[in-house]
This record gives structure tokens, C-alpha cells and sequence, in this order.
């Protein structure tokens, strides 16, 4: 790629990084989950809704029937993408001390993953049984 | 690779928050990331809401006892809020994306609409919530 038709900045050719090091690619990250969060974060409430006064063996078998445990696991799972790098950019955009960043970008990781699998883990055991 | 152990001229940096007066829409942008960040931490309840179903029903009334409680309910009624408002800001930055409601009165037309559409959404949603408790199963 020429010079003339790169995005770069002047600065970014010069050092081999821009301002946050990275960023397109987190920006599509954030749209492309932005869009299917807005059907399933729908589902999501539809799902939550019809929940509300149930007891425990009605919501059980509600949220693991397949359509419902299905919709739940991409929910989980696009939210937990979602918000990894929407948390990181919060990060990046105003902790600026190597040392601490390192520290909650991990946290943020370990925090994402975390609720991740408890989700699904017990979507999961929802869905299967004992 | 730059050589990283050059000194480096600091860079310009933009003036943030502070020197600007509050408009509509920049109070829309910090509710966008603050929404964004309540959401984060309140997927907190929606795994401790999941858990407790699978673990059983003793594990389950824990949650709901607490989520029955005014502060569950509070909490419960903003994690509503801030959920259907940083989707509706998620939108606004679609329009953006496209090109499109850069102009003044659209920018503030867009902040508008997101703030009204979060709130009347959310009171729309519980009046449903509450009316599915009272017709409902006990």
C-alpha cells in the first residue's frame, strides 16, 4: 500500500503505531456486536419477561428449552465480546500508566471470560439436566 | 518498529470535558459509556440469576429474595433503564456510522429521542412486568 492511499498518520508510519496502538479493528468488533445485541438483547427481555412470578421448576424448564437456551447462549456469549472490548476501550481512552493499564486490561479479560462461562455453564446445565 | 528509546516531542492533545459547556448530546455520550459500564458489572445479576437456577431452588429464593427487595428492584429498574438506553444510543451511532443526523437540529433531535425513548420504554416494560405478576401464576 502507497503511502498517499493509507489511512495512517504521519506519526503512526513513523513509530509503526497509532495513538492506541490498535482500534479498527475493536471499532467493528463493538458495531458487529452492537447489531445482533439489539435482536438479542430483545430476546433477551422477551425472555426475562415472561419469567417474572414463575417458581423455580417453571423457569427451569422454560430456560432450558432448546429455542430459549439457544437464544440465551448467543446472547451470553455476543454480550461477553461486547463488553470485553467496549470495557477495554474505556480502559485505553483514559488509563494511561503502563503498569495499571496492563493490570485492569487483565482484569477485564479474566472478569469477561469469567461471566462467560458461569452463563453458559449453567444454560447449559439447564438445558441437559443434572 | 520505531526506536522506542528516542525522546519523542509530546503530541497535541485535544481538550476534554472540562473546558466545554454541558450540551444535550455530550450528556448523551457519557450516558452512552456510563450505561455501557453499569451493563458490564450487571451481567453480574444476570450470572448470579442463572446459577441460582441451576444450582435449585433453595439457591434460587436467595436470588429472588433479594431481586423481590427494594434494592433489587432498584437495581433491577436501572440495569432496565441503562439496557434499553445504551441500545438506543447504540442506534444513534448507527445513523452516525452511515453518514447520516450530523446536522445540529439532528444531533439534538437524536439525543432527545434516545433520553425520551430509554425512559418511556423502560416505564413501558415494567407496567408489562407487573401486569404479567398480577395475571400470572403466583
Amino acid at each position: 500500500m502507497s503511502a498517499q492511499r493509507s489511512y495512517k498518520t504521519a506519526a503512526r508510519r513513523v513509530r509503526g503505531l497509532g495513538a492506541a496502538h490498535t482500534g479498527t479493528g475493536d471499532f467493528i468488533v463493538l458495531r458487529v456486536t452492537g447489531i445482533a445485541l439489539l435482536f438479542l438483547s430483545c430476546a433477551f427481555v422477551v425472555i426475562a419477561t415472561s419469567l417474572i412470578g414463575r417458581n423455580h421448576a417453571a423457569t427451569v424448564q422454560i430456560l432450558g428449552s432448546p429455542l430459549v437456551a439457544v437464544l440465551m447462549l448467543l446472547f451470553i456469549g455476543v454480550t461477553i465480546y461486547h463488553m470485553w472490548i467496549g470495557m477495554q476501550e474505556i480502559i485505553i481512552d483514559y488509563v494511561h500508566e503502563e503498569g495499571s493499564k496492563f493490570l485492569l486490561l487483565l482484569g477485564n479479560a479474566f472478569f469477561c471470560v469469567a461471566i462467560g462461562v458461569a452463563c453458559a455453564f449453567a444454560i447449559l446445565k439447564l438445558s441437559f439436566g443434572v | 518498529m520505531a526506536d522506542t528509546t528516542t525522546r519523542m516531542k509530546p503530541r497535541p492533545l485535544s481538550p476534554h470535558l472540562q473546558v466545554w459547556r454541558m450540551t444535550l448530546t455530550m450528556a448523551m455520550s457519557i450516558a452512552h459509556r456510563i450505561t455501557g459500564a453499569a451493563l458490564y458489572f450487571g451481567m453480574l445479576l444476570v450470572a448470579w440469576w442463572l446459577l441460582a437456577a441451576a444450582a435449585g431452588p433453595n439457591a434460587y429464593a436467595i436470588f429472588e429474595s433479594f431481586i423481590g427487595s427494594i434494592i433489587g428492584k432498584l437495581i433491577l429498574f436501572g440495569f432496565t433503564w441503562a439496557l434499553i438506553h445504551h441500545a438506543l444510543g447504540g442506534v444513534r451511532h448507527f445513523i452516525w456510522d452511515m453518514g447520516r443526523g450530523f446536522e445540529p437540529s439532528e444531533r439534538e433531535m437524536l439525543a432527545l429521542a434516545t433520553l425520551i425513548g430509554s425512559i418511556g420504554l423502560t416505564v413501558v416494560l415494567w407496567v408489562i412486568g407487573f401486569m404479567v405478576i398480577g395475571g400470572g401464576s403466583q
